[in-house]
C-alpha cells in the first residue's frame, strides 16, 4: 500500500490549505532553476506566492488586478525563456483570462503554470462569485494543457515542484480552505499516475471511488465506514486530470464493475466526466457523480456548502449504495 | 536620416510585398487587403533597416523580437519575411490553404521563425511586455535586444492593451517600442464612430509612454521615429504612425468595406497593374522583373 498519513482517521488530523503546499512548492522550484518567475495578480499573500515573493524579489512581478495580461505577459516571459509561474484565483485565471491562457499560452505552446486558488465551494463565505468550480472543465479541453488537482498540500508541493520541470502549460487547481492531510512525504507522486489511496482490508472490491482534490478525504472516510458496513470499495486518488491514467482507471472499472466519481466542481465537465469518456470508449460501466449540479455556489461554511451541494460523506456513500443497486 | 537612394530601394521593396500580398490574397480567396498594404511600408523599413536579425539564423538568441498583435494583417508580415529570405516567395501562394504553414492568422508552430501566434486582438502588447521584462531580468548575460510590437488601431478597444500599458509603464521598459497602424478603421467602420480613441496621444502619454506620431509611408520618419524611441531610456515608446489602409491601389485606399475582404481576379489585376506601374515611377526604381 501507499504509505499515507497514519494519523488520517484521528478525530485531530492535521489540517493545512491546499494553497500553502502550493507556496512551498514554488520555492523549491525556484531554488533548483533560476528561469522560475512568479506573476501575481494582486492576490499575493492568498495565494501564498508571498513566501516566492520574499526569497526572490527580483524574480517575482506585481501584476495588479489584471488576470488577461496576467497570462499574456506570462506567455512572452516563457518566449524568452523563463518558467513562469502565475497566481490568482480560480474564478479569474483560468476564469476571466481563458481565451488568453489558450491562444497566447496554450496555442502559442509556452509552457506557463497557471496556480488558480480558491477553487470549489469551500472558499465559502465569499460566496458564489469567487466559487470557481468550473475550472476543471476550463482548462481540460485545451489541447497541451496538464491539470493537476492535489489532494492536499503535501501533494501540491510535490505537484508545483514537478509541474516546473514540464515543458508544457500546466494548471494547478488549489483550495483555500485548511483541509486534512493526507500523504506524507514519501508517498510517491507522479504527473500522469493515479494512485489506490484505500482499499478494503478483504473481501472482493464492488465499488471503485475515483476523487480528486480535498474531497479524497471524504472519500476514504466513506470507503472506511461503508467497509464497517460490509461494503467493499477502493478510493483512487486522481491527482492529475489531464493527462488521464486511463490504464489505472480501466484496472479499477475491470476489478469493481462500479465507479463514482466525487470531485468538488460542476458534474458537467469536471473529472467525472473526463472519467466516463475513458470508460464510455474502453470498458463502460455504472457511473455515479459526486459534484455540483449545474448551479451556482453561495455563501456558507465549508462543510455547510459541501452538504448542501451533496459533496459530504453522507452523499458519497448513498452514492456508492446506488451505483451498487443499478443493474 | 537615411539617404534617398535607399529610401528608393525601400519604397521598391515595399512595392514588391504589396505585390505579393495582391497575389497572395488572391490565391487564397479571403482574408484582409486594407491592413496590408497600408503597413508595407513599416514592414519593409523594419525588416529591411531596423531590425537586428538574421533570416538564415531565425533563432539567434540576440536578435530583436517583433511581435505582431493584430494577426489578421499577416499577408504583410508573411510577405515580408519572405522576401527578407526566411522562407521562398513562392510559398506565399500557400497562404490559407490545407496543410499550410501559412495559417489564416499567425501560428509559430506551423511557422516557427514567427515569435508568437496571434489573431484574437488584444493580446500582442502583453507577450512583448513579458519578453522585455524577462530581458531585463537576464540583462547581465544578454545584449541590446529591442522588442517591437505591432498593434492595430481597432484593436485598441480591447482592455488588454490598457493593462499592459499600464505596466510597461510602470516598469518603464525602455527597450521595448510598440508600432499602432492609425488607418481609421475597422471592421464595422472608422473607429471615430465605432468606438472613439482620440485623443490617442494624450492617452498613451497619461500611461507614462514616450509617444511620436509620424507618416507611416515615409520611411524617413518611420526610421528616425525608431531611433528616437531607442534613446529614450526611462519609459517605453509608442509610435503612432499614420497610415492609409489600402495604401499603393487608389480603389482600395481609405475604405474600411476592404478591411476584411480579398481581392477577386479583375480587382487583383487592376491593383497588380496599378502597382507595377507605380514601381517604375520616373524611371527611377525598377523591379527585378523588369
Amino acid at each position: 500500500m501507499i504509505p499515507l498519513n497514519p494519523k488520517l482517521f484521528d478525530k485531530d488530523v492535521e489540517q493545512v490549505p491546499i494553497r500553502k503546499g502550493f507556496g512551498e512548492g514554488l520555492v523549491l522550484a525556484a531554488e533548483n532553476d533560476e528561469r522560475v518567475v512568479g506573476l501575481c495578480a494582486d492576490l499575493t499573500d492568498s495565494t501564498v506566492m508571498n513566501l516566492f515573493k520574499s526569497k526572490f524579489p527580483d524574480r517575482f512581478i506585481q501584476m495588479g488586478v489584471a488576470e488577461q495580461n496576467l497570462a499574456s505577459v506570462a506567455s512572452g516571459m516563457a518566449a524568452m525563456g523563463k518558467i513562469p509561474f502565475i497566481t490568482s484565483y480560480a474564478m479569474f485565471s483560468p476564469g476571466r483570462n481563458w481565451e488568453q491562457i489558450r491562444t497566447t499560452i496554450c496555442y502559442n505552446d509556452r509552457p506557463v503554470k497557471i496556480a488558480g486558488s480558491h477553487a470549489g465551494v469551500s472558499v465559502g463565505p465569499d460566496g458564489g462569485t469567487h466559487q470557481a468550480i468550473e475550472d476543471i472543465a476550463l482548462t481540460r479541453v485545451i489541447p497541451r494543457m496538464v491539470v493537476l488537482s492535489p489532494c492536499d498540500a503535501i501533494e501540491a508541493k510535490k505537484a508545483t515542484r514537478l509541474a516546473a520541470l514540464t515543458n508544457t502549460p500546466v494548471y494547478i487547481r488549489l483550495a483555500r480552505e485548511k483541509t486534512p492531510v493526507i500523504t506524507t512525504d514519501e508517498t510517491p507522486f507522479q504527473i500522469g499516475k493515479a494512485q489506490i489511496f484505500y482499499e478494503p482490508k478483504k473481501g472482493k472490491v464492488q465499488v471503485g471511488i475515483i476523487a480528486t482534490g480535498a474531497l479524497v478525504y471524504n472519500a476514504i472516510v466513506a470507503a472506511k465506514e461503508l467497509e464497517e458496513e460490509g461494503i467493499k470499495v477502493k478510493v483512487m486518488n486522481l491527482a492529475t486530470i489531464k493527462p488521464l491514467d486511463n490504464e489505472a482507471i480501466i484496472e479499477l472499472a475491470k476489478e469493481c464493475k462500479r465507479i463514482v466519481a466525487v470531485e468538488e466542481h460542476q458534474i458537467a465537465g469536471g473529472m467525472g466526466s473526463a472519467v466516463a469518456e475513458c470508460l464510455a470508449q474502453q470498458y463502460p460501466v455504472p457511473q455515479e457523480f459526486i459534484g455540483v449540479r449545474d448551479e451556482f455556489g453561495q455563501s456558507g461554511t465549508p462543510s455547510e456548502l459541501i452538504e448542501h451541494y451533496g459533496m459530504g460523506i453522507r452523499s458519497i456513500k448513498e452514492a456508492v449504495k446506488k451505483v451498487l443497486a443499478r443493474k | 536620416m537615411i539617404d534617398i537612394n535607399r529610401t528608393n530601394e525601400l519604397a521598391q521593396v515595399a512595392n514588391n510585398i504589396r505585390q505579393s500580398i495582391i497575389e497572395m490574397l488572391l490565391q487564397a480567396g479571403s482574408g484582409h487587403t486594407a491592413g496590408p498594404l497600408g503597413m508595407a511600408d513599416v514592414f519593409t523599413a523594419l525588416y529591411f533597416e531596423i531590425l537586428h536579425h538574421d533570416p538564415k539564423r531565425p533563432d539567434w538568441t540576440d536578435r530583436d523580437r517583433l511581435v505582431l498583435s493584430n494577426g489578421h494583417i499577416n499577408p504583410v508580415l508573411y510577405a515580408t519575411m519572405a522576401h527578407a529570405g526566411y522562407f521562398p516567395v513562392e510559398e506565399l501562394k500557400t497562404l490559407r490553404k490545407f496543410g499550410s504553414r501559412l495559417q489564416g492568422h499567425p501560428h509559430r508552430e506551423w511557422l516557427p521563425v514567427l515569435e508568437n501566434s496571434s489573431g484574437p486582438l488584444g493580446s500582442g502588447l502583453s507577450q512583448a511586455v513579458g519578453m522585455t521584462l524577462a530581458d531585463r531580468m537576464d540583462k547581465s548575460v544578454t545584449s541590446n535586444r529591442f522588442f517591437y510590437c505591432l498593434l492595430g488601431d481597432g484593436e485598441l478597444d480591447e482592455g488588454q492593451n490598457w493593462e499592459a500599458m499600464m505596466l510597461a509603464g510602470k516598469e518603464r521598459l525602455h527597450n521595448l517600442i510598440a508600432i499602432v497602424d492609425r488607418n481609421n478603421i475597422q471592421i464595422d467602420g472608422y473607429t471615430e464612430d465605432v468606438m472613439p480613441l482620440e485623443s490617442l496621444r494624450a492617452k498613451w502619454e497619461a500611461f507614462n509612454w514616450h509617444v511620436m506620431e509620424i507618416d507611416g509611408h515615409n520611411f524617413s520618419e518611420i526610421i528616425s521615429a525608431v531611433e528616437q524611441g531607442k534613446a529614450v531610456f526611462n519609459k517605453p515608446s509608442v509610435i503612432i504612425a499614420h497610415t492609409i489602409p489600402g495604401k499603393g491601389v487608389a480603389e482600395f485606399e481609405r475604405k474600411f468595406e476592404w478591411h476584411g475582404k480579398a481581392p477577386n481576379k479583375e480587382e487583383a489585376a487592376m491593383a497588380l497593374s496599378e502597382l507595377r506601374n507605380l514601381r517604375t515611377f520616373g524611371g527611377k526604381i525598377t523591379g527585378e522583373h523588369e
